[in-house]
C-alpha cells in the first residue's frame, strides 16, 4: 500500500432505496442521445445531420478545440433531432436504434505507445471518460498528466458499489488500466475504501498504485483523494476516471468494437425495487425508470442528489453517470417548518434531532428548507470539507471574480462535487458547486 | 393552517408585480415565509437541502436569551424593592417583583424589535431584498444590556442607530463588521453617558426613598472603589446595604446575578443556561467561548500575581461572574459575523477579546468594565486576524509547490 489516507471531516448521508444487490435487465431504450454538456469544458461541432443513418461507434461531434476528438454513438441508428437550446446551443443528439446492430471498425493492434492509445480513445469516443483537473474539464490530448487517479469506489448518497458492480470485469478492467497508464509518465493511482476488503477487479490490479481513503464522504471523490496523496500544485496536471469507464476501456480494446453498455444503480426512496440495472450509455430515462417508481411528484436525477442533474421524463442517462436516483419533490410549504422538531429531517446541524439517529435513513426531498440569505454561519463548510484549503473565502474570491485570490487559495485542486456537502449543509442556501463552477470557468479562461 | 395558506394566496396578488402594493412584497414575504417555509424546491446543484436555515438559527439564539430576560426581570424588581426597603427577603415578594420588572422591561423590548424591524422591513421592500433573520438576535439584545431605566426614546435612537449605521450601510445582516446589539450600546453609551454609567442608573427607585445606606453601586464599582488593603469579597454589599461578609457569598450573588446591572447580564446561571442550548445545537462557537473564558481567567490571574489594588485581587471566577463578562462571552463574542470566520482565528479572537475584557475592566480610569470595548475592539480586528490565518494558508500551498518542483 502506497498512501493510506485518513480523513475525519465530511458526513455520510444516509437516505432510503439502496439499491439492492440485484443485476437485472433494463429494456432497450427506444431512443438514446448523446449530450454535449455531460463534457465540461467541450464546443461541439456536429458531424452528422438529422436523418442520417450511424453505426455504433460513427462520431456525432467532435471538438471544435481538437478535431480528432470524436464523441461518437453509442447504437446504430438514425439522428432522429438535434435539440438546441439558446444561442443554437446543441443540448442532446437523439438517437434512435435500429433492430440489427452495426459496429464501425477500429484497429486496436497498436496499444504500445501513448500516441497509439490516445487515437484510439480519441476515434471511438471513449476519451470522454476521461477529465482533467484543474478546473475539472474534459482531458486535453495534447497535455501529459502527472498522475492519473481511480477511485474504486464512490462515497455519495444510494451511490453504487464498485466492487459488486465491477464483480467479473477483471479481465477488462486490468486491459482498461494498461492502455491507461500509457498516457502518462507519473503513477496511475487506485484508491479503496480502507478498513474494508475492495473486489479482486481492485485488489488484484497490477501496474498501478494502490492507495486506501478511510472516512466519510466525500473519500470516494477523486479530488479529496488527489489532495491527500499527490495535491495539484500551479502548473500540474492530473487525470481522472471513473472504475468502470477502465473496464469499459477495457472491453473495447480487447476486441475493437465498441460497447456502451454498463451496469447502474438505479435507487431512491420512490423506486419501488432499487436495484442494478445493465443499460447503456445515453439511454433514454424512460427505459430506466417507467413503471419502476412509486406514484407521485417525483424527482429524476442521473447521477446523485447531490451533484447529480435533475432530468425530465423524456430525458437522457448522461455519459458520466452510474446512477439514477428517483426522490420526491418537496412543493408543499410548511406551517411553522423553521421551528418545528422536523423529525423526519436530516441537518448536519444539532439544531435538528437528526444527529441523534445516526442510522437512520431519510426519504428527504427537494424542498429548500428556507431562504438564499449571505453567510452568516461559520465553520460550517469547514466540518465537511476535507482538504487543507478555506472554502468560504474562495466562494468569496470567485463572487468578487478575483482570479488571483482563486489561485492563491486552491482553486486548482477543487471540482464543484468536492464541495457539495457545503452545498447541502448551509444555513444560506449558498449555491456553492454553481458559484464553484462559474469560478472554475473563470479561472481557465484567465490563467489558462 | 389550510385558512391561513388562503389567506396569503388571497392577498398576495395585491403584492405581486403591477399589485396596487407591490413595493410591499417582501413585507408580505417576510410575513408568510416566518408562517410557512415555502414550498420552494432545489433546481439545480445539490437536490437536498439540510433541514437548518437562518430563522431556526437566529430563534435558537432568541430561546438561549429567555431565561436571562426572565432572570432580568424579577431582578429588576428585586434590587427595586431591596432598595425600598420592601420585600428585602429573596424569596419574599416573588410576583410583584416580577411584575414591576417586567412593567419597565417590556416596553424596552417592544420599543426595540418594533424600530428594528420596521427599518429592517423598510429597507428590505425599498431595496427589494428578503427580511433578513438578524435583528430576531440584536432586537433582544439590545434591551437586555441597558439598565432598566433608560429612557424608550433612548432606546428607539439607538437601535436606529445600530441598524442603519452599524450594519445596513455595510450592506445589510452577514456584511456588518460590529456587532449590532453593541453598537447600539456602545452609542448610548457614549452619547448619554450619565443614563448608561455611575450609580443612579442601575437600581430604578421610582418616587420612593431608598433605604438608609443604597449607593445604587455595582459590585464592580464598589471592587473598583473598595478601599486599599481591603478584600472586596468581605466588604461588598446589596442594594439594602446588607454586607455579604465573605468572599464566596459575594462570589455566588453574583453567580446567582441577584445584583445590580444591566438588565440580562447579571445572572451567570442564567446566561449558562442559554449557552448549554447554543453548545448543544451547535449555533454558537464553542471554541470562541472556551477561549474568550480562558482569555478573562488568565488576566485575572495575571492581575492576583500583581496583586497592587484590591480590584486586581479579585477572585478570577468573581471577575468573571461580575458585569457582562459572560453575557459578552455567550451572546456578543459569538455573534458569527463580527467574529473572525476561520477555526484557528476562532481561537485568537476569542482568547484576546476575554484577556482586554478583564485588563480594560481594570486599568479603565472612566468606569469599572471593559467588555463592550474589548469585544468591540476584537470585531475589529477580526478580519485582520483572519488575513493571517488564510495567508498562512496560502504560503503552505506555495512551500508546497515549491517543494515538488525542486
Amino acid at each position: 500500500m502506497a498512501n493510506q489516507v485518513k480523513i475525519r471531516r465530511g458526513a455520510d448521508i444516509k437516505l432510503q432505496g439502496e439499491a439492492e444487490k440485484v443485476k437485472s435487465d433494463a429494456p432497450l431504450p427506444s431512443s438514446f442521445a448523446l449530450k454535449p454538456t455531460d463534457f465540461q469544458g467541450l464546443i461541439p461541432k456536429m458531424c452528422v445531420k438529422q436523418g442520417d443513418t450511424v453505426k455504433a461507434g460513427d462520431p456525432i461531434f467532435y471538438d471544435k478545440t481538437n478535431e480528432h476528438v470524436k464523441f461518437t454513438s453509442p447504437v446504430s441508428g438514425e439522428v432522429a433531432e438535434i435539440v438546441r437550446g439558446e444561442k443554437r446551443r446543441i443540448l442532446e443528439v437523439r438517437i434512435i436504434p435500429d433492430s440489427t446492430q452495426d459496429y464501425a471498425a477500429f484497429d486496436v493492434s497498436n496499444l504500445d505507445s501513448a500516441e497509439g492509445v490516445k487515437k484510439i480513445l480519441m476515434a471511438s469516443g471513449y476519451w470522454g471518460f476521461l477529465r482533467q483537473r484543474p478546473y475539472d474539464i474534459i482531458a486535453d490530448p495534447t497535455q501529459t498528466p502527472k498522475a492519473i487517479f481511480i477511485s474504486a469506489f464512490d462515497s455519495a448518497p444510494l451511490a453504487p458499489d464498485y466492487d459488486f458492480l465491477l464483480h467479473g470485469q477483471k479481465n477488462a478492467f486490468q486491459a482498461g488500466l494498461d492502455a491507461i497508464s500509457k498516457l502518462t509518465k507519473g503513477k496511475v493511482h487506485l484508491t479503496t475504501r480502507g478498513r474494508s476488503s475492495a473486489d479482486e477487479v481492485f485488489t488484484e490490479a497490477s501496474g498501478v498504485e494502490k492507495n486506501t481513503i478511510t472516512g466519510p464522504h466525500p473519500a470516494g471523490n477523486v479530488g479529496i483523494q488527489i489532495h491527500h496523496i499527490d495535491p495539484i500544485n500551479k502548473g500540474d496536471i492530473v487525470w481522472t476516471i471513473n472504475a468502470q469507464a477502465v473496464a469499459m476501456i477495457g472491453r473495447f480494446i480487447k476486441t475493437g468494437k465498441v460497447d456502451f453498455s454498463k451496469i447502474i444503480a438505479l435507487a431512491g426512496s420512490e423506486v419501488e425495487k432499487p436495484r442494478y440495472l445493465h443499460t447503456w450509455v445515453g439511454a433514454s430515462m424512460k427505459s430506466i425508470v417507467d413503471g419502476q417508481v412509486n406514484e407521485g411528484d417525483n424527482r429524476v436525477i442521473s447521477g446523485n442528489v447531490l451533484s447529480g442533474i435533475q432530468v425530465e421524463e423524456n430525458g437522457y442517462l448522461g455519459f458520466h453517470d452510474d446512477l439514477v436516483t428517483v426522490i420526491p419533490e418537496g412543493r408543499d410549504p410548511q406551517f411553522l417548518g423553521w421551528i418545528a422538531p422536523n423529525l423526519r429531517k436530516l441537518s448536519f446541524s444539532r439544531a435538528y434531532m437528526s444527529w441523534l439517529m445516526p442510522s437512520k435513513e431519510f426519504r428527504l426531498n427537494t424542498n429548500m428548507n428556507g431562504e438564499d440569505r449571505a453567510f452568516v454561519v461559520t465553520g460550517q463548510y469547514e466540518r465537511v470539507f476535507p482538504m487543507d484549503i478555506y472554502p468560504v473565502f474562495l466562494l468569496k474570491a470567485i463572487m468578487t471574480k478575483d482570479v488571483e485570490k482563486m489561485e492563491v487559495l486552491g482553486i486548482y485542486e477543487v471540482a464543484p462535487e468536492d464541495m457539495a456537502l457545503c452545498e447541502f449543509g448551509c444555513t444560506s442556501k449558498m449555491e456553492v458547486q454553481r458559484i464553484l463552477r462559474e469560478g472554475l470557468d473563470l479561472a481557465r479562461e484567465e490563467l489558462g | 393552517m389550510k385558512l391561513l395558506q388562503n389567506l396569503f394566496d388571497s392577498v398576495r396578488p395585491h403584492f405581486e408585480k403591477g399589485g396596487k402594493l407591490e413595493n410591499y412584497y417582501r413585507v408580505l414575504e417576510g410575513f408568510e415565509t416566518l408562517v410557512f417555509v415555502p414550498g420552494h424546491v432545489t433546481h439545480r446543484g445539490t437536490h437536498i437541502k439540510d433541514a437548518i436555515d437562518l430563522k431556526r438559527t437566529m430563534f435558537f439564539v432568541v430561546i438561549a436569551l429567555v431565561p436571562s430576560l426572565l432572570f432580568g426581570m424579577w431582578n429588576t424588581g428585586h434590587q427595586h424593592f431591596l432598595a425600598t426597603g420592601e420585600f428585602g427577603g429573596l424569596a419574599e415578594g416573588f410576583i410583584d417583583k416580577l411584575l414591576f420588572g417586567a412593567m419597565l422591561v417590556l416596553p424596552l423590548v417592544i420599543v426595540s424589535y418594533t424600530v428594528g424591524l420596521a427599518i429592517e422591513f423598510a429597507i428590505a421592500a425599498k431595496n427589494n431584498h428578503p427580511v433578513n433573520e438578524g435583528f430576531l438576535v440584536s432586537g433582544m439584545l439590545i434591551p437586555l444590556v441597558l439598565p432598566a431605566d433608560v429612557p424608550l426614546w433612548m432606546v428607539a435612537v439607538a437601535t436606529a442607530f445600530a441598524v442603519i449605521i452599524g450594519k445596513e450601510v455595510f450592506g445589510g445582516t452577514g456584511m456588518n463588521i460590529l456587532n449590532p446589539a453593541l453598537t447600539a450600546r456602545a452609542f448610548l453609551f457614549f452619547a448619554y453617558p450619565t443614563k448608561m454609567s455611575g450609580n443612579i442608573v442601575w437600581v430604578p427607585t421610582g418616587d420612593k426613598t431608598p433605604v438608609d445606606g443604597f449607593t445604587g453601586e455595582t459590585l464592580l464599582s464598589q471592587a473598583y472603589n473598595a478601599p486599599d488593603g481591603s478584600n472586596f469579597g468581605e466588604v461588598a454589599y446589596d442594594m439594602a446595604g446588607y454586607q455579604y461578609g465573605s468572599m464566596a457569598d459575594t462570589m455566588w450573588a453574583s453567580f446567582w446575578g441577584w445584583v445590580p446591572g444591566s438588565i440580562g447580564e447579571t445572572s451567570t446561571f442564567a446566561i449558562l443556561i442559554g449557552a448549554v442550548l447554543l453548545l448543544w445545537t451547535g449555533i454558537a462557537s464553542w471554541r470562541v467561548m472556551l477561549s474568550f473564558f480562558a482569555g478573562g481567567l488568565g488576566m485575572s490571574i495575571l492581575f492576583n500575581l500583581w496583586g497592587a489594588n484590591p480590584f486586581m485581587d479579585v477572585y478570577p471566577l468573581q471577575q468573571l461572574f461580575m458585569g457582562g463578562f459572560m453575557f459578552g462571552l455567550v451572546f456578543m463574542a459569538t455573534d458569527p459575523v463580527s467574529a473572525t470566520q476561520t477555526t484557528t482565528g476562532k481561537w485568537i479572537y476569542g482568547f484576546f477579546g476575554g484577556f482586554l475584557s478583564i485588563m480594560i475592566r481594570v486599568f479603565n480610569p472612566a468606569y469599572p468594565e471593559g467588555v463592550m470595548v474589548a469585544i468591540l475592539f476584537m470585531n475589529v480586528m477580526a478580519p485582520l486576524i483572519d488575513h493571517y490565518v488564510v495567508q498562512a494558508n496560502i504560503n503552505r500551498r506555495l512551500k508546497r509547490a515549491k517543494v515538488a518542483t525542486a
